[in-house]
C-alpha cells in the first residue's frame, strides 16, 4: 500500500471532525426530544390511567410507634395530588421538548422518574394507609448487600480485573458466616464470611493475574462453584446438623440522639452493624481510592498498566491486593444475608443480588458514592415490591421485580449517559 | 502455528483475541483438543472425591457414589436414554454460546433465551388444536426459535447500536425472562384451568416430540429433539466453516477492527450472531417443553443455560466438540440423579465438578503444571473488558 500524500491528511481529519460535531448536535437535539416525549408519556399515564382510578386519600406513615418524636402521618387526597404530579411531569416534558435542559437532562429525567414512582405510590395506596418509614428503613437495609457488592466490584475493576463473581462471593460469605456464627458466635461468623470472600478473590487473582484466564469466565466459574459447593454442603451437612445452621442475628444498634431524629434516625442511625459497616466502607474506600497513594497506584494500574509498570509500580501485586480487598468486602456483604437478617442459610439465598451489585457499580460509574446511590434505587425498588405485595396493588409484583434489571439495561445502553469503565478493565497484563 | 502465546503489551487487544482464535484454529492439535479436556475432567473428578470425603464420608463411599454416577449415565439402556435426554438441550444451548464465542461475544443470556423460546413453544403447543403432528410440531418448534431469537436480538441490537456490553445486558435479560415467565404463568392465556399455582396448560399431543425409543419401552425418554440438536450442530459447523457469513463471524471474533477495515459490517454480525444464538437457545427451550416436560413451570430452564457455557468452553466452541461435551455433561447430570438416590451424595456435587472442569479447561496451564506437560497452551481470552 502506498502512503497517501502528506498534505491530504489534515483536510480529511478536518472534514471528519466537522461532520462529527454537526452530527452530535443533531443527535443531542433528537435525544432531548425523545426524553421530552418520555416525560410526556409518564405525565399521560399519571393523568389518564392513575388519576381516574384513585379515590379517597393516601396516608403515609412517617414514624414508628415506639419513636420518641412522633410525626403525624402524611395524608393527601389521592386524585388531587395525582393531577398536580401529572402537571409537574407535563411541565418538565414540555420544557425538555422545546428548550432542553442540556447538561442537566439526566438529573431532570431522574426527578421525573422519581415523581412518576411517587405517583404510582399515591395511586396504589389510595384509600389506604402505608408505612412509608418502614419502607425507607428497609430500602437502606436492602441496599446494603447491593452497595457492598458494588464496592467489591469497584475495588477489583479499578485495578483492571473484571469481577462478575460477586454473586458467588456473597453466597460464600453467607454460608461460612452462618456456619462459623452458629459454632462460635456472630463476630467470628462475620470474620469468617469476610475471609471466605478473600479466598474466593484469591482464586480470581491467581487465575486472572498469573494464568491470564479470561476474567469473565473465572467470574462465571466462581458463581457456579460456590452455588454448587454451598448447596452440596447444605444438603449433606447442614440438613443433618441443624445446629450448624442457626446463627445469632446482629440486632439493630440505635445511636443516641441521632437515632431519635424523625425519619432520618430510623433510616441511618438505628441499623445493624453490617449496615454501619457499609457506610464506613463506602466512605473509606472513596477516600482511599481518590486521596491516597495506594488509590492512585490502583487506579493507574486499572487505566494503563504499562505506564504504571514503567514508573516502577508492581502491577501484579497491586492487582492481587485490590482483588483480595474486593473479595473481602464481598464476603462481608454475604454475611448480611444470614447474620444480618434470618440467621440461617438456604440454597442460592442471594438470589442475584451480586449481579444487581454489579449493575449498581456500572450505573454508579465505578465510583463508590455513585454505586451507593444506585444501590439505594435498587434497594428502593426491592422494598417497594415487598410492600406492594402486602397491600395488594393492581401492579403484578413481577414487573416491579423486573425494574432494576430494566433500569440497568437502559443505563448501560447509554440512554441516560454512558458509564466509562477503567481503560484496562478485563485485560491481563504481562511484563515484557 | 504453535499454541504458546507471547503476549505483547504494545497492542493487548488484537493479541488477546488472536490467542483465542489461535486456540480455536489449532483444533487439530490433539493435545489441546482432547488431552487437556480429558485431564481436566479427570482432575475435577478427583477433587470431587476429596469434597465427598470432606463431608465425613469414607473413600469407599465416594467410590460407591462414582459407581452410581457411572451406572446412572451409561449403565443401562434407560441410563443412556436419560444421558441423551439431558444432553439434547445442552447441545443446542451449548451451540448458542459457542457461536457467540466465535464472533467474540459472551452470550450469558442463553438461560433467558431458552425460557422465552420455551414459553413461545408451549403457547403454540396448547393453542392450536386439531392440527396434524407434521404441521403442529414444526410450528411449535418455530415458535420456540422465534421466542429465543427475539430475546437474543435485544442484546445484539444494543451492542451494535449503543455498545452496551452483552454480558451485562444478557444477565439482566435472564432475570427479566425469569420474572416474565412467573408473570405469564399466572395469566389466563397460560395458566392451566382450575389451578392456582403457576403452571401452564399441557401441550397438545400433536405437538409433543415423538420418543425415539418409545417402541422398546415408553420409559425411555430420549426424543426427536436429539436428532434436531445433532442436525443443528452440523448446520452450525457448515455455517461457521463453509460459508462467507461464518467466515465473517470468525473474522469479527478474531479482530473486529480488522474485520471492519476489510469491509465487513461488525454491527450486522453482532446482531445476526445473537439472533442465531438466541434461536438455538429457544430451540433448546422448545425441545424441553415439547419433548420432556409437556408444560412450562417457573424456572423450567433449570440452569441449562449456565451449563451451556461450560459445554461451549469444554467443546472449544467447535460444534462437534460441543456435542461431545454436552453428552458428557448430560451423563454427569443423569448419573448425578442416580448418585443422589442410591449413594446419598447430593446432585449439587455435579455443578462443583462442572465448575472445576471449566477452570481447568480455561486455564490449561494449570493442567500442564499438574501433569508436567510441555508447552502449556494459551489461556482462553474472549472478552476484552467492558469497554469493547
Amino acid at each position: 500500500m502506498s502512503t497517501p500524500p502528506i498534505d491530504r491528511e489534515p483536510i480529511e481529519s478536518y472534514e471528519v471532525t466537522g461532520k462529527r460535531t454537526k452530527e452530535l448536535t443533531r443527535r443531542q437535539i433528537k435525544k432531548a426530544r425523545i426524553t421530552g416525549i418520555v416525560m410526556f408519556a409518564l405525565a399521560a399515564i399519571v393523568m389518564f390511567f392513575l388519576a381516574p382510578a384513585a379515590a379517597g386519600t393516601s396516608t403515609f406513615g412517617l414514624s414508628f410507634a415506639d419513636e420518641t418524636i412522633q410525626l403525624p402521618p402524611l395524608s393527601v387526597p389521592s386524585q388531587g395530588s395525582l393531577w398536580v404530579l401529572a402537571m409537574v411531569l407535563g411541565f418538565l416534558g414540555a420544557t425538555q421538548f422545546f428548550r432542553g435542559f442540556q447538561s442537566r437532562t439526566t438529573v431532570i429525567l431522574g426527578i421525573a422518574f422519581a415523581v412518576f414512582v411517587f405517583s404510582i405510590m399515591v395511586w396504589a395506596t389510595a384509600g389506604q394507609e402505608f408505612s412509608l418509614i418502614s419502607m425507607l428503613v428497609s430500602t437502606i437495609a436492602r441496599a446494603t448487600p447491593i452497595a457492598l457488592g458494588a464496592l467489591s466490584g469497584i475495588l477489583c475493576e479499578r485495578s483492571g480485573v473484571v469481577n462478575i463473581g460477586i454473586e458467588g462471593m456473597l453466597l460464600g460469605g453467607a454460608f461460612t458466616g452462618v456456619v462459623m456464627g452458629s459454632l462460635l458466635g456472630g463476630w467470628v461468623g462475620l470474620l469468617a464470611a469476610t475471609l471466605t470472600g478473600g479466598v474466593l478473590a484469591l482464586l480470581l487473582a491467581v487465575l486472572a493475574v498469573n494464568f491470564r484466564v479470561d476474567q469473565i469466565i473465572i467470574g462465571v466459574v466462581i458463581n457456579i462453584l460456590v452455588l454448587g459447593l454451598t448447596s452440596f454442603l447444605t444438603a449433606q451437612v447442614l440438613v443433618k446438623n441443624p445446629q450448624f445452621n442457626d446463627a445469632p442475628i446482629f440486632q439493630a444498634i440505635k445511636i443516641p440522639i441521632l437515632g431519635d431524629i424523625p425519619i432520618v434516625g430510623p433510616m441511618f442511625f438505628d441499623q445493624t452493624i453490617i449496615v454501619y459497616g457499609m457506610f464506613i466502607l463506602i466512605a473509606s474506600v472513596t477516600f482511599l481510592l481518590f486521596r491516597t497513594r495506594w488509590g492512585l497506584r490502583t487506579r493507574s494500574v486499572g487505566e494503563n498498566p504499562k505506564a504504571a509498570d514503567s514508573l516502577g509500580i508492581k502491577v501484579a501485586k497491586v492487582r492481587y491486593l485490590a482483588v483480595i480487598y474486593g473479595g473481602m468486602v464481598g464476603g462481608f456483604a454475604g454475611a448480611w444475608f444470614t447474620l444480618g437478617t434470618v440467621g440461617r442459610f438456604d440454597e442460592g439465598m442471594t438470589g442475584g443480588r451480586g449481579f444487581i451489585g454489579l449493575a449498581a457499580m456500572i450505573v454508579g460509574g465505578w465510583n463508590p458514592i455513585g454505586a451507593f446511590f444506585a444501590a439505594l434505587i435498587f434497594g428502593f425498588s426491592d422494598s417497594l415490591q415487598q410492600k406492594f405485595a402486602v397491600i395488594e396493588t393492581p401492579i403484578p409484583g413481577e414487573f416491579l421485580a423486573m425494574a432494576p434489571y430494566l433500569v440497568t439495561i437502559i443505563i448501560v445502553a447509554g440512554l441516560v449517559g454512558r458509564a466509562r469503565p477503567p481503560a484496562a478493565d478485563g485485560q491481563p497484563y504481562e511484563k515484557e | 502455528m504453535t499454541t504458546t502465546q507471547i503476549p505483547s503489551t504494545d497492542s493487548p487487544e488484537p493479541n488477546n483475541s488472536r490467542s483465542f482464535m489461535q486456540q480455536l484454529t489449532t483444533g487439530t492439535d490433539w493435545k489441546s483438543a482432547a488431552l487437556i479436556p480429558a485431564l481436566a475432567v479427570l482432575t475435577a473428578l478427583i477433587i470431587g472425591v476429596l469434597i465427598i470425603m470432606l463431608t465425613g464420608s469414607s473413600f469407599g463411599d465416594a467410590m460407591n457414589a462414582y459407581w452410581a454416577l457411572l451406572q446412572g449415565s451409561v449403565g443401562s439402556l434407560k441410563a443412556i436414554s436419560e444421558t441423551l435426554t439431558a444432553a439434547t438441550p445442552l447441545i443446542l444451548a451449548g451451540l448458542s454460546v459457542a457461536i457467540a464465542f466465535r464472533a467474540g461475544l459472551f452470550n450469558i443470556g442463553t438461560e433467558g433465551q431458552l425460557l422465552m423460546g420455551g414459553m413461545f413453544a408451549v403457547w403454540a403447543g396448547f393453542t392450536f388444536i386439531g392440527l396434524p403432528f407434521y404441521v403442529h410440531i414444526p410450528l411449535a418448534l418455530l415458535a420456540g426459535v422465534v421466542g429465543g431469537a427475539i430475546w437474543g436480538f435485544i442484546p445484539g441490537f444494543l451492542k451494535a447500536k449503543t455498545g452496551a456490553h452483552e454480558v451485562i445486558t444478557t444477565i439482566m435479560l435472564n432475570y427479566i425472562a425469569l420474572r416474565l415467565v412467573d408473570f405469564l404463568l399466572k395469566t389466563e392465556i397460560f395458566q392451566r384451568e382450575g389451578r392456582n399455582d403457576p403452571v401452564s396448560k399441557t401441550v397438545e399431543a400433536s405437538a409433543q416430540l415423538p420418543l425415539l425409543l418409545g417402541w422398546i419401552s415408553p420409559g425411555l425418554r430420549v426424543h426427536l429433539g436429539l436428532i434436531i440438536a445433532v442436525a443443528a450442530a452440523a448446520f452450525i459447523h457448515w455455517l461457521l466453516f463453509r460459508t462467507t457469513t461464518g467466515f465473517e463471524f470468525r473474522a469479527v471474533g478474531a479482530n473486529p477492527k480488522a474485520a471492519k477495515y476489510a469491509g465487513m459490517s461488525v454491527t450486522k454480525t453482532y446482531v445476526l450472531v445473537m439472533v442465531i444464538g438466541g434461536a438455538l437457545a429457544g430451540l433448546a427451550g422448545a425441545g424441553q417443553v415439547l419433548g420432556v416436560l409437556d408444560r412450562a413451570t417457573p424456572g423450567f430452564s433449570s440452569g441449562i443455560g449456565f451449563d451451556a457455557i461450560a459445554v461451549a468452553l469444554l467443546g472449544r466452541s467447535n460444534p462437534w466438540g460441543v456435542v461431545a461435551a454436552a453428552v458428557l455433561f448430560g451423563g454427569l447430570s443423569a448419573g448425578g440423579q442416580q448418585m443422589q438416590v442410591s449413594a446419598n451424595v447430593g446432585i449439587d456435587l455435579i455443578s462443583v465438578i462442572q465448575a472445576l472442569i471449566i477452570i481447568f479447561v480455561a486455564a490449561p496451564a494449570l493442567i500442564s503444571a499438574i501433569y508436567r506437560l510441555k508447552a502449556p497452551a494459551a489461556s482462553t481470552q474472549i472478552s476484552k473488558g467492558w469497554g469493547s
